[in-house]
């Protein structure tokens, strides 16, 4: 059982506020809501690209963030793992050492480097660069690069958002395997119905910074969430 | 034919140039990438003035340059007279002062290449790299650093050209003195006080052309491939 403890305030210059609570678990938890609400914004705090105003995030009994106490775990020593919504691959890298440059600083136990690359079909493309690959090729690298750093948990940034309809469903296939194989507590930002309902255990919607966990409506029959009181 | 020939004078002016350009740049370039990298991605208080201190040589009279080094750094100079009593390290009438004028009168070309290559770096790669273990040091190391090496080779280059050239800060702070703080330039402003100078003087001036020419090639083409 993993559980993420999220309770942050955070003001933008331009007057946006966020100001969220809620806990997520095992499985796979959808953050859903129109854009600005706040959803990436919630990812950055978690992987600790931003500090917040005030608040306190913890994953099980490990606390990264904790203004009160002056606690910042920088995001390099959280092992959170994110797949930005735009990929960010080094263009300099091949994919080969992309998808090795997490793995070689993390070291993690058991999640190999052939198997990964097996289970998302990266072996054609090992050798090429960022630059000469298509959007479903750079998506499964950046899943690729991510699982390999071993993460404790993952964040999903929209990640089918940018590919056409019929590679979605190949995509979010993929997703699906390799969460439910290596068990990886998932967070993911969508503003797709369609696709939560495919991914999600359970959905927590953001409306102009707030959090509020939805009845169960929405979610997968796999579901073995129960509802986490989001206020 | 000799005509044709750099005499052995020529030899050295050149030699010395070309050594202080390369101490200049090998001394600044951590420096430059430092406050490159800064001034492009930090927002810090007093940004401003550090832009404008960096700048100024670039449009201060060289004279000025070097009287400054020389109220700091002569041997009566407030950070001079320890270093010269301490460690025996002087710059006035010596070749660390042509290194010292040339490396100030370069800095400025250096940190604005090496700036704009940072800024042209998308900064969330750094952060992609945060998030997969890498500290903030690695992660400059193996992502902003080689995305930016041309710009900052190009910098390199900029500030050698620019350093061959120094001339009014460097006659101030280390002289004129054969085979030891003359370069080109010197060697030249030199002849043109002689008579018959002028004649004698365009083989140098030819080499300091082709060097100039060379250094604007090299960076004009790192700049244009940037990216590619």
């Amino acid at each position: 059982m993993t559980r993420l403890d999220f309770s942050c305030r955070l003001r933008w210059s331009d007057g946006f506020q966020l100001d969220a609570t809620f806990a997520a678990g095992d499985g796979v938890t959808a953050l859903v809501g129109p854009s600005g609400s706040g959803k990436t914004t919630v990812l950055h705090l978690i992987a600790g690209l931003l500090q917040p105003d005030e608040g306190r995030i913890a994953l099980d009994d490990r606390t990264l963030t904790h203004t009160a106490r002056r606690v910042f775990v920088p995001p390099h020593r959280r092992r959170v793992g994110m797949v930005f919504q735009d990929y960010l691959l080094f263009p300099h890298l091949s994919v080969r050492e992309n998808l090795r440059y997490g793995q070689r600083r993390r070291a993690p136990q058991g999640r190999e480097f052939d198997h990964v690359v097996e289970l998302l079909e990266l072996g054609e493309l090992l050798g090429r660069r960022p630059g000469s690959l298509s959007g479903g090729e750079k998506q499964r690298t950046a899943l690729g690069r991510a699982l390999l750093s071993g993460p404790d948990l993952l964040l999903l940034d929209e990640p089918v958002s940018a590919v056409d309809d019929r590679l979605k469903d190949r995509i979010l296939g993929l997703f699906e395997r390799v969460i439910r194989e290596y068990q990886l507590p998932t967070l993911f930002v969508s503003h797709n119905p369609q696709d939560v309902q495919r991914l999600a255990d359970r959905v927590i919607a953001f409306e102009a910074g707030k959090a509020k966990s939805l009845p169960d409506a929405t979610t997968s029959p796999t579901s073995h969430s129960k509802l986490e009181s989001g206020l | 034919m000799q005509h044709w020939f750099l005499t052995p004078d020529e030899w050295r002016a050149i030699a010395l140039s070309l050594q202080a350009a390369v101490f200049a740049v090998a001394i600044t370039l951590p420096l430059g990438v430092v406050v490159g990298r800064l001034l492009a991605r930090g927002k810090f208080l007093g940004k401003s003035l550090i832009e404008t201190a960096i700048n100024l040589p670039l449009v201060l009279p060289p004279v000025v340059t070097g009287y400054l080094l020389l109220v700091v750094l002569g041997r009566q100079g407030w950070l001079g007279r320890p270093l010269n009593d301490w460690l025996g390290v002087r710059f006035v009438f010596d070749f660390r002062g042509v290194v010292l004028a040339s490396a100030v009168a370069a800095f400025p070309l250096m940190v604005r290449a090496i700036r704009l290559a940072f800024a042209g770096v998308d900064r969330r790669l750094e952060q992609a790299a945060r998030t997969l273990g890498a500290g903030p040091v690695d992660a400059f190391f193996t992502v902003s650093l080689p995305l930016a090496w041309r710009g900052v080779l190009a910098g390199c280059v900029l500030a050698f050209a620019r350093s061959l050239g120094e001339f009014g800060a460097t006659i101030v702070i280390a002289g004129n003195i054969p085979n030891e703080t003359q370069t080109i330039p010197l060697y030249i402003y030199g002849l043109l006080e002689s008579p018959g100078g002028l004649q004698q003087a365009w083989r140098v001036a030819t080499v300091s052309i082709l060097l100039a020419a060379a250094a604007l090639t090299v960076s004009e083409y790192l700049e244009r491939t940037r990216g590619e």
